[in-house]
């Protein structure tokens, strides 16, 4: 029933997890079980590189749902990214122990350098991997709650609110270039060793992250759907469309909002989570407005609001930006903006609007049904004109 | 004061199964915690309410009584504050000086949009708002009287009764065979039925309609008045129209309103006959 509710009426979205469940499939064996030699084998280098777009799709996925949905344009969504990200990379700074540069089992290099004699108290904890999960959760729906709550209680909407994200994203880049937040300045986190005591950079840790992003995406996804299905998700479309409607209606809008951006902000620090140790790097330049731009365009490029269209969107933007900036990569920010605009011009539903036809109703029968209302309705409004042209007259 | 026993006239019969309709949906346990008080046959108490925009007054002094399960019309030319006095009494403007009660203990004053919309009073809007992008059913299905937190919408679905009431109010609006379709795509008439339906399903018992008729073919109108008609009684019912015609049609008692205040009240016929009004309407 459940299932039926998730994944009937979305053809796109069973199509899309289903290429992307054979690709975790097929990816892993042509990896793994294919020799190098053999041209079918895949590098190391494509399952990260796929590996990598996995956790835009998540990111993409999350913006979808509060923009598609709910109608708050977040520009500073790679904000949550970067802070997931960043929990991820403390996990796995905790892990280097002796083996940096200045050998020091106690603290990381960046703090050895600046001469720090401790740890700070927000790094305690973080050699747990469990502590660290947690804070990849916690961090940003934190940060999500206490800046939504402001907004929203507020009534900060449209414009303002995504020019406040930029501002939020912004600060938080400027904050994390200077070294004395301990979060080792310009140069991030990086040099990573192992996770959960596999080598970061061998085969088989390259395939379970892989792996493990797949599978986030695709319950990250039915997630997704469980809510745009639910009267909640109802609920919130509504917001979209009448705000005061809905308030008029007995909805605390505010509390919708709320929730959905967390929810949506948590999915993005997931994302950034299972991002770092496929890049083997975190850095403040993850903050920059211009990421969370981007990432809106792939959306837009996917088609906002189907949540399968964030997907593709993400898939097919930053695979263009792989192709393109291999052989042009000085030209690859005008294709971006010239993308935006015959997005926006042309493609107002994206790259799925495409193929996705309009939702039939319920059944050919009430289709047929409704066909018939609709004549007898629209001679009763011919009837009705008449009437008043002969008042009138 | 003579408006309450105008307003005994002007009573239709009260219907005796409204308040176990109220208790089926269970509008208690969202209510404002205490039980509407009309044992003074008013619901809603608009006294001495002033509301400026930067020192314009759109309400002056304004005095409102509306009696339980009376149709009310207010009348007015352009500016004369009918809007103004709608955003007041549902909370989406706080006036300056003046109070609003509903019974004779609530203040709406110190309450918010969505709880006065679900202690039971009403909106609808001047331009029809209703969900473009969902269908009949869903709309319905939003506005019904149920638990409205985030966590309960988001698990649970409607009750049985909850479903058959929607039912009941697909009749009523007349909108049953159109039920699955996409709300965007109905006519103009339609859609402002559909928003009344929408105000039934929070089981008010004030509905506040603002200029239902604009805009509607002369059928609409006709039908809209039956609808609004068949409503009195069960709701208190508040109607703000310029078209003459159709207040002529419904209006047991009309109020009329002129730079924000009540200029006279009465039957249409007195109203109509008032110096006053004329020289409002029709100029020295």
């Amino acid at each position: 029933m459940l299932i039926k509710r998730l994944l009937l009426n979305d053809r796109g979205g069973a199509i899309v997890l289903a290429l992307i469940a054979a690709m975790m499939v097929i990816i892993p064996i042509l990896n793994l079980a294919v020799p190098t030699s053999s041209p079918f084998h895949v590098s190391t280098f494509t399952v990260t590189l796929l590996g990598k777009f996995l956790c835009y799709a998540l990111l993409a996925l999350s913006v979808d749902l509060i923009w598609g949905y709910c109608g708050i344009l977040s520009l500073g969504q790679g904000a949550f990214f970067t802070l997931g990200g960043y929990a991820m990379g403390m996990y796995l700074m905790r892990q280097i122990g002796a083996r940096g540069q200045y050998g020091n089992a106690e603290l990381p290099d960046f703090m050895v350098f600046l001469n720090w004699d401790h740890l700070p108290w927000y790094w305690l904890g973080f050699d747990s991997f469990a502590f660290a999960m947690l804070m990849v959760i916690v961090v940003p729906g934190l940060l999500a709650f206490v800046f939504g709550w402001l907004a929203f209680r507020s009534r900060v909407t449209g414009v303002y609110f995504s020019i406040i994200t930029q501002a939020l994203t912004y600060a938080l880049m400027l904050a994390f270039f200077r070294n004395e937040m301990g979060f080792g300045g310009n140069n991030g986190l990086t040099d990573f060793k192992d996770i959960l005591g596999q080598p970061i950079a061998a085969d088989t840790t390259r395939i379970a992250l892989f792996l493990s992003s797949g599978i986030a995406l695709i319950t990250a996804y039915i997630a997704c759907r469980y809510i745009v299905t639910s009267r909640f998700g109802r609920i919130v479309v509504s917001i979209r469309d009448a705000e005061s409607r809905t308030r008029f209606c007995g909805y605390k809008v505010e509390s919708y909002k709320l929730w959905i951006f967390v929810f949506s902000s948590i999915l993005a620090g997931i994302a950034g989570a299972l991002y770092v140790p496929q890049v083997g790097i975190i850095n403040p330049g993850e903050f920059s407005p211009l990421n969370s731009i981007e990432l809106v365009v792939w959306v837009a490029t996917g088609g906002r609001g189907t949540l399968f269209g964030a997907i593709v969107g993400a898939f097919s933007v930053n695979y263009g930006k792989t192709i393109f900036t291999s052989f042009s990569p000085e030209t690859w920010l005008f294709a971006l903006g010239a993308l935006f605009v015959i997005v926006t011009l042309v493609l107002p539903k994206g790259l799925v609007g495409l193929f996705n036809r309009p939702k039939k109703s319920e059944s050919a029968h009430e289709a047929l049904d409704n066909e018939t209302i609709d004549k007898e309705t629209i001679d009763e409004e011919i009837s009705g004109t008449k009437t008043n042209s002969a008042e009138a007259k | 004061m003579n408006i309450l026993a105008q307003a005994k006239q002007a009573l239709p019969v009260k219907d005796p199964d409204f308040s176990k309709v109220l208790n089926g949906f269970g509008l208690e346990k969202d209510n404002f915690g205490a039980p509407v008080d009309t044992s003074k046959r008013t619901i809603l108490y608009v006294e001495g309410i002033t509301v400026s925009f930067d020192g314009f007054r759109a309400l002056n002094n304004l005095n409102l009584y509306v009696d339980e399960g009376e149709l009310r019309c207010i009348i007015g030319p352009n500016g004369a504050g009918k809007t103004t006095m709608m955003d007041v009494i549902t909370g989406k403007t706080k006036p300056d000086e003046g109070t609003v009660y509903f019974g004779q203990q609530i203040n709406l004053l110190e309450l918010s949009e969505h709880q006065i919309a679900r202690g039971g009073i009403g909106r609808k809007f001047q331009k029809p708002t209703i969900f473009e992008a969902l269908t009949v059913y869903e709309n319905l299905e939003l506005a019904t009287a149920s638990n409205k937190a985030v966590w309960w919408t988001l698990t649970k679905s409607l009750s049985g009764e909850q479903k058959f009431r929607i039912d009941e109010v697909l009749i009523q609006i007349g909108l049953k065979e159109l039920r699955y379709k996409n709300a965007g795509a109905l006519s103009h008439g339609q859609k402002q039925w559909l928003e009344i339906g929408m105000l039934l399903m929070q089981s008010p018992r004030v509905l506040l309609v603002d200029e239902p008729v604009a805009g509607m073919t002369g059928e609409e109108t006709e039908k809209t008045a039956e609808l609004l008609l068949s409503l009195a009684g069960k709701h208190s019912v508040i109607v703000v129209e310029h078209d003459m015609k159709f207040v002529r049609s419904i209006a047991r008692k009309v109020t009329v309103l002129h730079q924000g205040s009540v200029l006279t009240e009465g039957t249409m016929d007195q109203v109509q006959n008032d110096p006053k009004v004329i020289e409002v309407y029709l100029g020295e």
